[in-house]
Order: C-alpha cells, then structure tokens, then sequence
C-alpha cells in the first residue's frame, strides 16, 4: 500500500482523510439516529399513557425529587459546553486544554451518576417503586384522591425504565470520554483528526439531549399538584 | 481453456497441479484460527457469517422438521403439546432472527457490497466484526434457551402470555434476540455509509448494480425499525424480571400497545428479509437473460418504496385484535399500497427475460424459483390486506403458506441463488453445475408440495399454532409434511456439493458466468484488498446487450451461449479470456 505518504491518523482502506471523516460523520449521526428510534419506543409508549392517565401521572410525578433533578440538569447542560469546549481545543491542537475540558465533562458526568444513585436511593427508601414494594401510603393517597394506585406504578415504571436506561448511556459516554482523553494523552489526535473528538461529542450531546426530554417529561408533569 | 461448468460430473477430476505459487488471496492470507477471529477483512466476516447461519438454518429446519412430524396426526405423531408449542417457536425465533434477518445482508452484503463499488473494505472494518460477536452472543443466547427447555410464546412474544404465565425460558431467548438486534443495525449502518461515501470514482447512484440498491433499502430498515423492537424486547424483560411493567393490564398497562411496538419493528422486519432477495434476483436475471435490466430505475427505486411503505403498515397483524375500524381501513390500504412496488419490480424482471438468452444455471433456476413462488405468496398477501377475507384468515394455515411462500419461497430461494451465482468468486471454486440444477427443481417442487395443501386447510379453517386438528386435514398434512421432507433433501443437496467443491471442484476463472459487476473483476478467490488500484466505472450496471463490463471492458464468452455481443461487435479489453486474472485499470 501507499500509505507511507498519508497522514499516520489514516486508515488504510479510505482513499484519504476527507472520506474518512466523512465516513465517521455519516456514522455516528446514522447512530444518533437510531437512538432517538430507540428512546422514541419509550417516549411514544409515555405519550400515550400520559393521554389516559393525566391525574394519576401528575400525581406519581409530584413525588419526584425535582431539586435533585434540575442540579442535575445544569451539570448536564454544563457538560455539554466543556465538551464543545473540547472540540475547539482539539481543532487548535491545544493538548492541554482538551485533556483539560474532557476531564471536567467526565467529572459533571459523573456528578450526575452520583445524584442519580442519591435519588435513586431516596425513592427506594420511600418505597416510590412500582410492583410489590409500592408503599401503601402513596396507595392510600391515591385512593383518597380517586385515582388508580395501579396506574401510579404505570408512570414508575417508565421513571425506573427511561432513567436507568438513560444512566447506562451516560455511563458509556463517561467510558468514551476517557478513552478520548487517554487517546489525546498519547498524543494520537493531532489537530487534523479532530473529528474524534467531535464524534464523542455528538454521542454525548445526544445524551444530554435525551436528558432535556426525560426532565420536563417525569418531573415538571406533576409540578402544579398540591399534596 | 474450456468452460469448467456444464458438462461436468458431480464430483470433476482434482485440477492440474499448479505451475506457479498462488497468489495471495483473502483465503491463504494466514490459516490460524486466530486469522479468522480477529480479521477485520469484510470478506472473512462474510464467511465467518455464512458458516454460522448455515449451522442456525440446519437448527431452525430441525425444529421445522419436529413440527411437520408432529402434524401428521390429528392429535399429535411425536411430541408432547408443550413441546410442540416450544418447537414451532424455536424454528420461528431460529430462522427469523439468526437466519433469514442475516442472511444476505452479513453473508453477500458483507462480501459484495465494497467490492460492487469498488472499495477496499466496508467503512467500519472493526464495528463490522464486533458485529458477527454481538450477533454469535445473541445466538448462544438463543440456542441455550432452546436447550435449556425452549419458549412456548411463539416467535412473537405477546405479553402478557409471556410475561405473566409463560413457565419457559423466555428470559435468555429474548435477550438473546435484543442483542442479535444490534448486529443487525451494525451491518446496516455499515454497509449503509459505505454506499454513501466509499463508492469508486465513476460509479454514480444510476450506476449502482440493483443489489447494491436494495441492500441499501434494507438497511435503511434495519437502522430505523430494529431500535423500536430493542426497546419492546427489554420492557418484555423487565416486566417479567420485576414483576412489574408497561404491557401489564393488572397495572394499567396495554398489551395491544405490545402489539404495535413489536409490529413496528417485524413487519419492516419482513422487507429486511425479502429486499436483499429481490437485489440478488436483479443480478441474477440479467446475468443469465444475456439482456439490460428493464427499467433500472424503476426496480431501484421500488426498492426504497418498499422500504419506505413498508413502515406504514404493521397493525394489519392485528385486524381482530381490537384495533379501531378507521386505522384498520387506513392499514389495509397502506398494505395494498405495497404490493405496488412489489409488482413494478416482478414486472420488470419478466420483461428482462423476454426475448433473452437465457441459460439455465442454478442460479437462474433459482430466480425464477424466485420470481414464482413470489408472485403466489405476494398475491395471497392481498388477501390478507384485506381487511374482510382477513377476518376469515386470520391465524390460519393460509397465513403460514403466505409468509412461507415470501419467506422460504422468495427469500431462501433469492439466498441460495446469490450463493450459486457467487460461490465460484467467493471460493475461487466450480461445484457440479448437474447436481446444483437438481438440487433448485427439488427444492421448488417440495416447496410446493410442503405449502400448497396449508392454502388449501387454512382456507377451510385451520387455526396456526395449534396441535391438534380434524380429522378432514389430515391427508392435506401428509402431504404438507412429505413434501417437507423433499424439501429438506434439497436442502441438504447443496450442503454436499457445494463442500465437495472446495476441495474437487475445477478452479474457477475470474467471471466465470460473463457478468458485468465490478466484483468479477476480481480474481477468484479475491485478493485481500480487492482491487489492486482502484477501479473507474464507465457504465452501468448490466450492458449485457453491447457486452462490455462496468470499466468498459469486453465480456468473455457467456456460458452455454453461443452469441457473445462483446465478440460479434469486436470489443475486445484485458478481461480476455476466461481463465486469466483480469487486471484492474485504474
């Protein structure tokens, strides 16, 4: 092969490092589209759910721990700019401060991962589960109130379903993240092979995005309900 | 040198010992098996898939074979009804998810597809074989669900039979289909970028051959339908792990809402399995009818419309279940919106075939297999489009026929015709051009015999699944499950012939049937980057009638045609003559 004239970054069965970055681009976003698939199962079975059971969702939601979630949002949304951050720095072939904003997107990734596991732990231990664990008081209130305590498991198990899957994707991207910034360590992205760099970053702002959906879909639904 | 196909016996004498070295071919790059676990060459990845869905066919046939047994009784010949119910399940969930989802797409597309446009590789060598490891995880998955005492649910998994009461593994076998899921959206997103962005210089979208098209319609499907099932599999897990879930109706939930996730990945899921067949066809046909395609375009994109249509129709499986009237109306319609494209396509095909010089070669006589047994299960399927007679057949042995006839009778047939038509390349092998012709007529005539008599007990009401039956069925059952067994030694034909080539079989020539695609440039077995330079195309797809290749280079003589239009119009190029390898220009 001719390869010994080419960027070392290049692989040997692309013509040149345009079309491998074409490549990687169509790629990751024909992914990004098969998760927004994948979620859009979730999200189209909430949706309709949500449309029967309008009271009895607004009361399950009001349970949530909404403090928690919207600190969380913010070390999300934070992320999400370092990790831009990250691709300016990797394009100016700034080594420093690439490695620099990967590590804070890692850290605000896995801050989330931490509150997540308090709140989790926080409904568990208030017996906001559904099936047999469901406590007998949110039982209670549902039935004070007129509503389906079943109904109330319904929307615990889309909570319990829609975050824990969303956890798993933020926990592969804090995986990617670190993979990149062991990779920038080394020295293996050199300003022309950013789109490394930006192909993380797209997964990750997928995940970010998802975030911005599932926020307003669990916690805010019951925001306006009195207890 | 003459023409190594036709005339031979079924096992032909040892070939000449060979003056010089072999050249080094993907096959004898490397002989350990960790040159095989480790390869990232797309065409290794293709016979590492061909090696084991062929092992999943034979598992799938087996329980196919245990359930056809079985019926030759009113009340059961061999097995429990438990059992049965696990056997019909095991050969749905084997064949549907590890044979005819993979089939052509991992085997052919794998193989092909880069070479077809001129590439090295496909795009993502490494996701590509992460691929086959996610795929073969998924399988064992499966398998040990099925030895471990199988799944009584039916390939379709309707909750809350599976969630709630089923006593089977259902855990392992849908999992295993979860994770075989994301192989399948690797190859398609894989071989999908790799028409996008890899395609040689020259070959424009009007010059992709027809297989390339339809894989990329397939593809289409597999990235967008199979995320929507993954999601439907993993809430079926978790509803019967926990105890709790989103399809339960002690809790509110909706088992038809099941039905409607599940659809909306299955019934695209069908088009996964039939559009590579029809893409294989379009290669076959004209090869062997020595003309053009007729209506390149059309048959293109009829492949999207397919593909496209194809999302828009799941609820008709599920006319009785509840469904309102009006979406029931409006899914009838989009059904038979379907058949459309279905037919441009089977139309096309048979004004290629008119007035050409056709020879009949396992592959043609696989096609046309094809294009038959497609018509029948393509024209039954409007009757289940629509929406009374559905009423009447619905679940009955009339809806196995049909999806038998489109499933086996077009997709299998399409899947071995792509594996008669490129054996020689994939292999660098002939195998006895005899044997295989025998082999495609007894497979078409224990076809019919297997799943005509089901039209005819479906029609008159005999419920599927089920293991038990009156008495008046009973002859239509033997025969069903005679012509099973007629089918279940054409199948196994192959299997012989086909491995006693790669070690008797005479070597084969570079283009051994005179066709056109870039992937006959190619010597046979390919080499490990396919394409010494890479190559310029010229011109489309299948200029059979001026015989000259996509380089514009002349044809060598077709096989069992006298008249080669390359010759009588004195086109002449370095393809030459048969028995050489070609060059490849750059």
């Amino acid at each position: 092969m001719s390869a010994s004239t080419h960027s070392p970054v290049l692989k040997h069965h692309f013509e040149d490092l345009g079309q491998q970055h074409a490549c990687e681009r169509l790629g990751i976003w024909m992914f990004l589209a098969t998760e927004i698939l994948f979620f859009g199962g979730l999200f189209g079975a909430y949706a309709m759910y949500r449309i029967w059971y309008p009271h009895e969702f607004e009361l399950a939601s009001s349970h949530l721990n909404r403090t928690l979630a919207t600190i969380n949002t913010i070390f999300l949304i934070t992320s999400s700019l370092t990790m831009t951050l990250a691709i300016r720095s990797a394009k100016l072939g700034q080594r420093g401060a690439l490695i620099g904003n990967l590590l804070i997107t890692a850290a605000l990734a896995t801050a989330f991962m931490v509150v997540k596991g308090f709140e989790y732990a926080e409904d568990f231990h208030e017996q906001l589960v559904p099936g047999p664990g469901f406590g007998t008081h949110y039982h209670q209130e549902a039935v004070s109130r007129g509503l389906d305590p079943a109904k109330i498991q319904l929307f615990l198990c889309f909570y319990y379903v829609m975050t824990g899957i969303h956890g798993i994707h933020i926990l592969v991207g804090i995986g990617c993240i670190l993979w990149v910034t062991w990779e920038a360590w080394r020295g293996t992205i050199p300003p022309e092979n950013y789109s490394t760099v930006e192909i993380v970053s797209l997964y990750w702002h997928l995940v970010d995005a998802i975030w911005l959906f599932l926020m307003p879909l669990l916690y805010l639904a019951g925001a306006g309900m009195k207890h | 040198m003459s023409i190594a196909i036709g005339q031979q016996g079924p096992i032909a004498a040892p070939p000449p010992p060979e003056p010089d070295p072999l050249p080094v071919n993907y096959l004898n790059n490397g002989y350990s098996i960790w040159s095989w676990l480790f390869t990232v060459d797309h065409k290794r990845i293709g016979i590492l898939y061909l090696v084991s869905i062929s092992i999943f066919f034979v598992a799938g046939g087996i329980a196919a074979g245990v359930v056809r047994l079985n019926l030759l009784q009113p009340d059961g010949a061999i097995v429990t009804e438990d059992a049965y119910n696990r056997a019909f399940t095991a050969h749905g969930v084997m064949m549907l998810f590890f044979f005819l989802i993979p089939a052509v797409p991992a085997v052919f597309g794998n193989f092909f597809i880069p070479m077809m446009i001129g590439a090295k590789d496909l795009a993502f060598p490494k996701l590509n074989l992460a691929s086959w490891y996610v795929f073969m995880l998924g399988a064992i998955l499966a398998i040990w669900s099925v030895l471990a005492g199988g799944i009584d649910t039916g390939w379709t998994l309707y909750p809350p039979y599976s969630t709630r009461a089923s006593q089977s593994h259902v855990i392992p076998g849908v999992v295993g289909v979860f994770i075989s899921g994301f192989s399948s959206i690797m190859t398609g997103l894989n071989i999908m970028v790799t028409i996008h962005k890899m395609r040689a210089p020259g070959m424009t979208w009007g010059r992709l051959p027809l297989f390339v098209w339809a894989l990329y319609a397939t593809s289409l499907i597999q990235l967008l339908a199979t995320p929507v099932v993954a999601i439907t599999l993993l809430l079926i897990v978790v509803e019967r792990m926990m105890g709790v879930g989103i399809f339960d109706p002690t809790i509110g939930g909706d088992p038809i809402l099941f039905q409607h996730m599940f659809w909306f990945y299955s019934h695209p899921a069908v088009y996964i399995m039939i559009l590579p067949g029809m893409g294989v066809i379009s290669e076959v046909l004209t090869c062997f009818s020595r003309k053009n395609i007729f209506g390149y375009h059309a048959v293109a994109w009829s492949s999207v419309g397919i593909a496209v249509v194809g999302f828009l129709l799941w609820a008709h499986h599920m006319f009785v279940a509840g469904i309102s009237f009006y979406a029931a109306l409006l899914f009838s319609l989009l059904s038979m919106l379907v058949a459309v494209p279905s037919a441009i396509k089977v139309f096309n095909w048979t004004a290629t075939l008119y007035r050409g010089s056709i020879s009949f070669h396992a592959p043609m006589l696989f096609s046309l297999g094809f294009v038959v047994l497609f018509i029948i299960g393509g024209l039954t399927g409007l009757f289940l489009a629509t929406l009374g007679t559905d009423i009447h057949l619905h679940d009955t042995y009339f809806v196995v026929a049909h999806f038998h006839f489109v499933m086996v009778g077009g997709m299998v047939m399409g899947y071995f015709a792509g594996l008669h038509y490129w054996w020689p390349k994939m292999t660098g092998r002939m195998y006895s051009d005899w044997w295989s012709r025998v082999a495609a007529i007894i497979i078409i005539v224990g076809f019919f015999f297997t799943f005509i008599p089901q039209f005819y007990i479906g029609y008159h009401g005999m419920p599927r699944r089920y293991p038990n039956y009156p008495h008046e069925f009973q002859i239509f059952n033997v025969m069903s499950t005679a012509g099973a067994s007629i089918l279940g030694i054409g199948y196994l034909m192959p299997a012989v012939y086909l491995t006693l080539s790669l070690f008797y079989g005479p070597k084969a020539p570079a283009n051994p049937w005179s066709a056109t695609g870039l992937e006959w440039q190619c010597p046979s077995p390919p080499s490990v980057h396919n394409f010494d330079k890479t190559p310029v195309v010229v011109c489309g797809p299948y200029e059979y009638a001026i015989g000259v290749d996509q380089m514009g280079r002349g044809l060598p003589e077709p096989p069992g045609v006298d008249d080669n239009p390359a010759r009588r119009s004195g086109i002449t190029g370095p393809a030459g003559p048969m028995n050489k390898e070609t060059e490849v220009v750059g």
